[in-house]
């Protein structure tokens, strides 16, 4: 069941005389995990603020095309309704924190869409719990680590029990033990909870061995849309630039150079496990 | 040249950041300082320009010791390049901005002239010259930031954490533009976790862990050992990550660039069918 | 700035902690009635004696003694003022004018110090609650906590700024007053557009967890009144009666006077 479908989705920014998004038309099932990528000013940012209705409610401007995000039509609908269906973590971890002490940030979502009290104490103990971080209960967030502050973030937003979870490159500030303890909790979400994630990143090599979905954007157009495997190893990812991991790059040198390997490794692991096989064999 | 002799630094607050470090700097050189948050990479290159003065031991850039410059002074002859353009940008142009510096240090009017034009070329910002900074995207802010340091020509230029938010062409237009600031016999000083990016570099390393230097090197050394990399809290460069695997097949471990890694196979290949 | 330091509140917990700020926040109101009905040296010396057992028990007497000091430089001000006016101008005997101005001075000490113990026992969350409770719209409530949160990180980003223009020559201790005032503005334009950015991103994230869904917000936390802040709420209006009292039918005597007999 597609949870989010667009249909030649264009929108220009007020004021602005390019196009942000142009024919965007993607469609995403439940329980995958995106992996949404491409150049800086793509439009990949624009998109995400699509899904939740950032865009357009927020920054105003015209939204062309349709655009269904959990069989809501985004358009007609505010951004807190569909707030409790999607949810939104962005790239710096301290703007998205605004009470003095993590348990209340966390049941901020709740106390806005008006949960009664028991069930709000109830799922932020599930949120804490699900996140890692139910030893930071009382802290204040200045005394937190990025990495730290980012796991608040996604436990706010979890707290909601949206269908689908999007991140907005969310460890762009990190460190990259930092960014990969985020990795796995997303990944865990996807896994154990089947929430939806879209994930925008140009770490690809980090990203990919959680993703099944890989789109990548370029001037606001899909240029890319499939599995991993394809879109990593196709010219066109390539030619635009994006980060392609070293893995795939690495066979793709090896096949021009005469050894085929068989499979189009997009880890590390993969890699050394299929050049192990095609080593012995020779 | 930059001695640092026996350096500790704690901060008012008590955090102890750097403790007894010791490190020299050639002149030309290209080093990058890694490790963790935390570590104290951004603190230590915070004395080489005089931001911060040791709590105990000393830093002499160029033979003269830190605690007897001015941040202004030292500033001349060693350039900082912040992590967040925003903590700078505040002209009306960017022409004023990258003027700004050398105006601060005395510059006439017509070697500013010839300076900021420079600077703006070297950097792709002539379209922009009277545009208003805030106006720039994140990127193109951030060649601005770039612009009004190398403006002064400074001789060492120190960049804190120069690929956060970038994209891949981002970051490999930057590693040509370092290429670059080498060739001029500029010093440079990278501070990054970004390990991919530093073996794409491939500098001189000195990795940090929890205030101290637990390792100086070349990058081929230091990031594929693996004993380092989990002391200092980084993850090796994807090339290593896999043939770290390959180890036991008899090939070279020591490897971060996908280049050698594929000159590597294919010998093995040729000397094993 | 030491002012500031008798204001900001410390992570400690002690009876005083733990009162309802709404009956806190009474007790003060009553102090400042009581401090301005007197212009007498003798209640207002009894009136200050009596905020001390709450700093001990409360255990910020370092911060309050703290905040004490710099209350002390205004409070000399007025002091100065009233004893060359009543003195001079108004031509009141010397030591009635004595008397008046250092009780002038030291209402001003009672008024700061009984905010000063009331913000020093007070967490920002708690008030920021206490506020929600009286009825205070959402969006200040709002407001104020999170205008609290960031007041630390405005703080380092301000030293940050600092440091990156100092890293491009500027000299913020050197040339007269006019040119130090303007070395400013590379420092404030910046951390006021940054400010503005944060404030942005901020909004976004508020929207994305659903502000403004419902009217009827609820909360995680609630304020209850407990007996011990009835019993200070009581012993507040028991003080107010009895200074009322005193005002209009015991003539308070003077210092003076006493000190004479």
């Amino acid at each position: 069941m597609a949870v989010i479908e667009t249909k030649d989705l264009t929108y220009t920014y007020p004021g602005a005389t390019k196009r942000a998004l142009e024919d965007v038309s993607i469609t995403i099932e439940k329980g995958e995990f995106v992996v949404l990528t491409g150049p800086s000013g793509c439009g990949k940012t624009t998109l995400c603020r699509c899904f939740n209705g950032l865009v357009p409610h927020f920054y105003g401007g015209k939204l062309e095309g349709n655009i269904i995000v959990t069989g809501l039509k985004v358009s007609e609908n505010s951004i807190h309704e569909l707030a409790r269906h999607v949810g939104l973590v962005f790239q710096n971890p301290e703007n998205q924190l605004f009470a003095l002490f993590v348990e209340k940030d966390v049941a901020f979502g709740l106390e806005n869409l008006g949960v009664p009290r028991d069930d709000i104490r109830k799922r932020v103990d599930w949120a804490l719990q699900m996140t890692g971080i139910e030893d930071l209960r009382e802290r204040a967030p200045h005394e937190l680590s990025g990495g730290q502050q980012q796991r608040v973030a996604i436990a706010c937003v979890l707290a909601m029990q949206p269908d689908v979870m999007v991140f907005d490159e969310p460890t762009s500030f990190l460190d990259p033990l930092g960014a990969q303890k985020i990795f796995e909790v997303i990944g865990e979400l996807n896994k154990k909870l089947g929430i939806t994630v879209v994930l925008v990143e140009h770490r690809l090599d980090l990203a990919s061995r959680y993703s099944n979905h890989v789109i990548v954007m370029d001037e606001g157009k899909v240029v890319l849309d499939g599995e991993p495997r394809e879109v990593f190893n196709s010219e066109t990812a390539r030619l635009i630039g994006v980060g392609i991991p070293k893995a795939t790059r690495l066979s793709q040198f090896l096949e021009k150079s005469g050894v085929h390997l068989g499979r189009v490794p997009v880890t590390s692991e993969e890699a050394s496990h299929i050049l192990k096989e095609v080593l012995r064999r020779d | 040249m930059i001695k640092v002799k026996d350096v500790s630094f704690t901060y008012p607050n008590g955090v102890e950041a750097l403790r007894e470090v010791s490190l020299t700097i050639q002149d030309g050189e290209f080093v990058a300082i890694m490790g963790q948050n935390g570590a104290g990479k951004t603190t230590l290159v915070k004395h080489f320009n005089g931001l911060l003065k040791p709590t105990s031991g000393n830093v002499l850039v160029d033979g003269v010791n830190t605690r007897k410059m001015s941040v202004a002074a030292l500033a001349r002859k060693v350039g900082f390049v912040f992590q967040n353009p925003d903590h700078q940008l505040f002209c009306e142009t960017v022409e004023d901005e990258v003027a700004f510096a050398l105006r601060n240090f005395g510059f006439k009017e017509r070697t500013i002239k010839k300076r900021v034009a420079w600077a703006l070329n070297l950097l792709d910002l002539t379209e922009y010259r009277k545009t208003s900074p805030f106006m720039l995207s994140g990127g193109e802010r951030k060649r601005v930031a770039l612009a009004s340091v190398l403006a002064w020509n400074p001789k060492v230029v120190i960049l804190d954490e120069p690929t956060i938010g970038q994209d891949h062409k981002q970051k490999e237009r930057l590693r040509q533009f370092i290429v670059q600031l080498t060739a001029q016999q500029k010093t440079v000083v990278i501070v990054t976790h970004d390990v991919e990016f530093v073996a794409e570099c491939n500098p001189h390393v000195v990795l940090m862990a929890q205030g101290k230097i637990v390792a100086e090197g070349g990058a081929k050394q230091v990031l594929t050992n693996p004993d380092l990399v989990t002391q200092a809290s980084i993850v090796p460069p994807q090339i290593t990550q896999i043939f770290l695997e390959l180890a036991d097949l008899g090939l070279p471990t020591d490897l971060i660039d996908i280049y050698e890694a594929r000159e590597a196979l294919l010998n093995f290949l040729e000397a094993n069918p | 700035m030491s002012v500031f330091d008798g204001l900001r509140f410390r992570r400690v917990s002690s009876p005083i902690h733990q009162l309802d700020p709404r009956a806190k926040f009474f007790y003060v109101c009553v102090m400042f009635v009581i401090a301005v009905m007197f212009n007498e040296l003798l209640p207002l010396i009894l009136l200050f004696l009596i905020q001390i057992p709450f700093v001990f028990v409360a255990g910020v007497q370092r911060e309050w003694i703290r905040s004490l000091r710099g209350a002390a430089f205004l409070a000399i001000i007025i002091f100065g003022f009233n004893f060359l006016f009543s003195y001079l101008y108004s031509y009141y005997e010397p030591s009635y004018a004595l008397e008046y101005s250092l009780a002038m001075a030291l209402r001003f000490i009672v008024l700061v110090e009984s905010f000063s113990v009331f913000f020093l026992t007070t967490s920002p969350d708690h008030l920021g609650l206490a506020l929600e409770q009286s009825h205070v719209p959402y969006e200040f409530c709002f407001a104020f906590t999170t205008a609290v949160r960031f007041v630390p990180v405005l703080a380092e980003e301000a030293q940050t700024i600092m440091d990156a223009q100092k890293a491009r020559g500027l000299e913020l201790e050197r040339g007269n007053f006019i040119k130090r005032i303007r070395n400013y503005i590379p420092i404030l334009i910046p951390l006021i557009v940054n400010a503005i950015r944060r404030s942005l991103e901020l909004a976004e994230a508020m929207e994305s967890r659903a502000w403004g869904a419902t009217e009827k917000r609820t909360n995680l936390y609630m304020l209850r009144l407990g007996k011990p802040d009835y019993v200070l709420a009581l012993m507040s209006v028991l003080m107010l009666v009895l200074a009322v009292y005193v005002r209009l039918s015991i003539p308070v005597p003077r210092l003076a006077m006493i000190l004479r007999i």
